[in-house]
């Protein structure tokens, strides 16, 4: 049997384990060893969103109209989702502004409004009163049908249990004592709440295992599982309607899906424990899957025990909001449904303790203390300790605002579902989004247009959810809501302007936020902002960009340290105070005894301390009283915030000009290297050239000089003095005919004749233009090509220079009397190669390489007696690599030498040209710094 | 781990695909008779997208790069 005092015992004594719990929070807190730091217990403690309606009125929802209980819990699985762009930004705002409510946190984004504040609070605490007046009639509707057990009788509304009284006023009682208790111990300088946290999340632990515990039961105690009970359900046609949706349900599950997404950021209690106290930020991460996948755990009996309690109790007379409770009973099981009833008192509490503590806080600093600032005849900037004023005003509060639920819950709610009385919250709550999202994210949004939107969807929501419920409950005349005002039906509540046909919910979501929405984005656009709205909007919206010191770059204030500190002090007491100045202190490295005035940024921090127990607004004005801190004027406001932020989009460019800059850089650094290189070359190019023209020019002076000095030379020694200097003449013309066409061929300025050629042809035309100095020199010839050679791309006359000159350098080398030298063709593919091939006394290794280069000869000895002038090759391989074609020499010393090059065929030359174009003569030149610089013009290359 | 741009683009697609899965239309083509396991199918379905919207979200949030100074911790707390 479960007597009365039974259910008080144990109601009593789990209140005792959730006060241990506090107390030992707190007192872990205290000595820095938090009990709450990690991210489980955080998402735990979000778990406060699963109230009564929860535990009882989801499954009185899916009696009623089946799945669409799950929106509820839908709706914040997709906010989470997209925490990273919301919650995220909140969090570190919030940590960055010290928030302390949502109230707080609203005000503080425009402009830290008094105005805003205290009209957030006013809204908070109407919207809510419906929600926590669930929360008394789910607990004392539980406590007394368990009192009736084993009877199942549902409680009559004017039904008063003969030794307790009023045990919904008994229950408001005890949970006003609580929320003091748990919530108002001290003032925190932070609004941390550790021991309450830490009660939460073991309370989201308990109604997880309570609920989850009837479901077992329900699903496989009276039941054989889902399928048997779902399937016995189905059978059923009144229950199996429920296992659809209908297409008419469209309008109803987008509105409580949407409601539900704005609820879990914007009701005061999530914002408490989501945003106020969290610890570290970093907890979000895993909170953001660990919440939703609590939701997802505690509604999976719902159905099963909605089915099961409709089939329990076929008749419709039992609450289907109490099934938890009464199918429990019903099966006799009297622990379970003691349980279960310690499960709905711990999601109550655990609702009413958070959303009091919350709305407190709201109404103290936003509400009460600006109002009591202001008026001078209180004469508070003069009282001393206001610390004890502060919990004063939170305690009557709590008690205040817990007494408003039980009037609501006693005029009005009795004889509504949980679940309805919850959505009028939700949608309350749902005023807050615009403004936050939109404080967020839209810096141009100004304190006016958050004031238009959030009074006009309250009116609105008041007009189109509250009034009708005072309607029905005959607080206002019922014609009210079925004729409108005055008999203006236009103006009915639940049909505004005419727009019947949707329910009751979605009609004043819709109405509601288009006149928030509308005239928050309008009156925004329209209005102009303060200096301190700028400042606030920018360091919300860019919070990411500002680090948390910020702000005090803004204000130019000026106080004295002791001020400062007594100040501060008044609100969160002497000790708290001197900690946290002088942690201060200690992170900068500064002495505050010898340093008499407040800098800004001191000025700054205590404003921010302040405002971590009185709000942002109220620590404004406080700050104000002893600090002559002005806000530094708007012009120089908005230049540093634009310069910051063009400095930072500068800084971008910049980085990516500095890149680009420094790869330019190194390009021109090798181009340089490469042409300084050329320098070099040239001047020993200049200064090689004129010394090889001195000795033809020495030799040829000196024989003029004999012929002139002796005119009775012998005939003989005459015409051969002239041979000589004829001789002589004709190398030097040859040399500066060569090197001009050197220096040509290297500036880019030779003039070629490009054609297809038989390179066969070309090859017997040179055999037999050097046929006559080979037969001078008793050199054999041999010309070995092969029947056919594919045709090339190149200057006719050019590809004739190189072969008359590897002939005649190949004759120069042979010796006279066995003398062989072999000129021969073959084609491969894309190229064709041709070589000259004698039997001379070849050359050694180290001089293969440098045979190409100017003025370089094998044997300079020879020079002299075959009149080479050492440019011959060079000219030879500039010619073959312009034709695209590369040279090169084999030899052994005393094994003759085969000079070989190669050509590209026709063909091939033209199928890269179509690809790429021609290789510029200049790219050869300066391989490094023609390709990347681009010059186009060999003009502009500074070597010349 | 990804970066901050990288994050957004993930969360926008993951809120739109949640979005997409409790939509009324994909509600109604699971209004059936049929059942999964003896589940109906409207429920079996909504739970089933409802798991994998979650462990979607948690390979997302453990992927997010924590961003610089992400723990600024207020001054003068304990």
């Amino acid at each position: 049997m479960l007597k009365g005092w039974i259910i008080l015992l144990a109601s009593i004594a789990y209140l005792c384990i959730l006060f241990a719990i506090t107390y030992y929070g707190d007192k872990r807190a205290d000595r820095g060893r938090s009990l709450i730091a990690n991210p489980y217990i955080y998402a735990l403690s979000i778990a406060v969103y699963c109230t009564s309606w929860t535990f009882y009125g989801s499954v009185g929802r899916a009696a009623a109209s089946g799945i669409d209980f799950l929106t509820i819990y839908l709706g914040p699985t997709l906010t989470f989702v997209a925490w990273w762009f919301v919650l995220r930004k909140i969090l570190r705002i919030s940590k960055a502004h010290r928030i302390t409510s949502i109230a707080d946190f609203i005000a503080s984004r425009y402009g830290k409004s008094t105005v805003l504040g205290g009209l957030v609070t006013v809204i908070a605490v109407v919207g809510i009163m419906p929600y926590i007046s669930l929360q008394l009639k789910a607990v004392s509707t539980s406590f007394r049908l368990l009192l009736e057990y084993p009877a199942i009788v549902m409680p009559k509304t004017e039904y008063v249990p003969h030794f307790l009284g009023d045990t919904a006023l008994l229950v408001a009682g005890c949970m006003a004592a609580f929320s003091i208790l748990f919530g108002t111990r001290h003032i925190d300088a932070s609004e941390h709440h550790e021991g309450m946290v830490a009660a939460i999340a073991f309370e989201s632990i308990v109604k997880l295992i309570a609920f989850l515990a009837v479901g077992v039961f329900v699903t496989f105690g009276l039941y054989g599982g889902f399928g048997d009970l779902f399937a016995k359900a189905a059978a059923r046609p009144d229950l199996a309607k429920l296992f659809v949706v209908d297409s008419g349900a469209y309008g109803q599950w987008i509105t409580l899906t949407v409601l539900s997404m704005a609820a879990i950021i914007c009701l005061p209690r999530q914002f408490q424990v989501t945003v106020v106290e969290n610890v570290d930020e970093d907890h979000l991460r895993k909170a953001v899957w660990l919440f939703p996948l609590y939701l997802l755990a505690i509604n999976i009996f719902v159905l099963p025990i909605a089915f099961a309690g409709m089939m329990q109790f076929p008749g419709g007379n039992v609450d289907a909001d109490t099934f938890v409770l009464t199918v429990p009973m019903a099966a006799k099981q009297e622990g379970l449904a003691l349980f279960a009833y310690i499960g709905g008192l711990s999601a109550a509490t655990a609702m009413v303790i958070v959303a009091t503590v919350a709305l407190s806080t709201m109404v103290c600093n936003d509400l009460v203390m600006p109002v009591l600032l202001r008026i001078r005849a209180f004469r508070l900037h003069e009282k001393g300790d206001l610390s004890g004023l502060l919990l004063a005003i939170r305690r009557g509060s709590i008690i205040g605002i817990i007494m408003l639920g039980y009037l609501y819950f006693r005029f009005i709610g009795e004889s509504v579902t949980l679940v309805s009385i919850g959505l009028v919250s939700f949608a309350a709550a749902a005023q807050f989004a615009p403004a936050i999202i939109g404080g967020i994210y839209w810096r141009g949004a100004t304190r006016r247009g958050a004031l238009a939107g959030l009074s006009s969807g309250f009116l609105v929501w008041a007009y189109t959810l509250l009034l009708p419920s005072f309607a029905r409950s005959g607080w206002l005349p019922i014609d009210f809501v079925a004729h409108g005002p005055f008999g203006m039906t236009l103006l009915r509540p639940y049909e505004l302007f005419g727009l019947g046909g949707v329910d009751h919910m979605t009609h004043a979501l819709f109405w509601s936020m288009l006149t928030n929405i509308g005239l928050y984005v309008a009156v925004s656009l329209f209005s102009r902002q303060g200096a301190i709205e700028r400042i606030q909007a920018a360091l919300f919206v860019d919070v990411f960009r500002w680090s948390g010191e910020r702000g005090s770059q803004f204000w130019r204030g000026t106080a004295t340290v002791s001020d400062l500190q007594a100040l501060v002090a008044r609100f969160i007491g002497n000790r708290q105070a001197d900690r946290a100045f002088g942690e201060y202190a200690k992170g900068r490295k500064i002495n505050l005894s010898k340093m008499p005035e407040a800098d800004a940024q001191l000025v700054n921090f205590a404003e921010r301390l302040l405002a971590g127990a009185i709000g942002a607004a109220s620590a404004r004005v406080m700050v104000s009283t002893v600090a002559k801190a002005e806000i530094i004027s708007i012009d120089e406001v908005m230049k540093i915030l634009d310069e910051t932020s063009q400095v930072i989009e500068y800084s971008h460019q910049l980085e990516e000009k500095g890149r680009e800059l420094e790869q330019a850089t190194t390009e021109l650094r090798e181009a340089n290297a490469r042409l300084q290189e050329l320098d070099r070359l040239k001047d020993d190019f200049l200064s090689t050239v004129s010394h090889e023209l001195r000795t033809p020019l020495t030799s040829i002076r000196s024989f003029t000089e004999i012929l002139h000095d002796n005119p009775d030379l012998a005939l003989g020694e005459r015409e051969r003095f002239l041979g000589i200097i004829a001789k002589e003449s004709e190398r030097l013309t040859r040399l500066i005919n060569q090197t001009l066409d050197l220096a040509k061929m290297e500036a880019g300025r030779m003039e070629w004749q490009m054609e297809r050629l038989n390179p066969k042809a070309v090859v017997e035309d040179a055999a037999a233009a050097v046929g006559g100095l080979f037969e001078e020199r008793g050199v054999r010839l041999e010309v070995q090509l092969p029947f056919r050679l594919p045709m090339v791309y190149a200057d006719r006359d050019r590809l004739m220079q190189v072969l008359v000159n590897l002939l005649s350098n190949a004759a120069d080398f042979c010796d006279e009397a066995n003398g062989r030298v072999v000129v021969w063709g073959s084609a491969k593919q894309d190229q064709i190669t041709i070589g000259v091939t004698d039997n001379g006394s070849g050359m050694p290794k180290s001089a293969q390489k440098q045979i190409f280069e100017k003025f370089q000869q094998a044997d300079t000895a020879r020079r002299g007696r075959t009149g080479g002038t050492g440019l011959g090759l060079s000219i030879c391989r500039q010619i073959v690599e312009h034709f695209g074609g590369e040279i090169g020499v084999e030899s052994r010393l005393g094994e003759g030498a085969q000079f070989i090059f190669h050509l590209p065929t026709a063909a091939a030359v033209e199928r890269a040209g179509a690809k790429g174009g021609q290789r510029h003569p200049l790219s050869q030149l300066i391989p490094a710094a023609g390709k990347r610089l681009r010059i186009r013009k060999k003009n502009e290359v500074p070597a010349e | 781990m990804a970066g901050p741009a990288k994050t957004s683009e993930r969360s926008i697609s993951l809120l739109l695909l949640g979005l997409l899965a409790f939509s009324p239309p994909l509600l109604v083509i699971f209004s059936g008779r049929a059942t999964i396991f003896g589940i109906p199918s409207l429920f079996a379905y909504l739970f089933s997208a409802w798991v994998v919207l979650i462990a979607l979200s948690r390979i997302l949030a453990e992927r997010a790069r924590p961003d610089d100074g992400a723990r600024v911790p207020p001054p003068g707390q304990r």
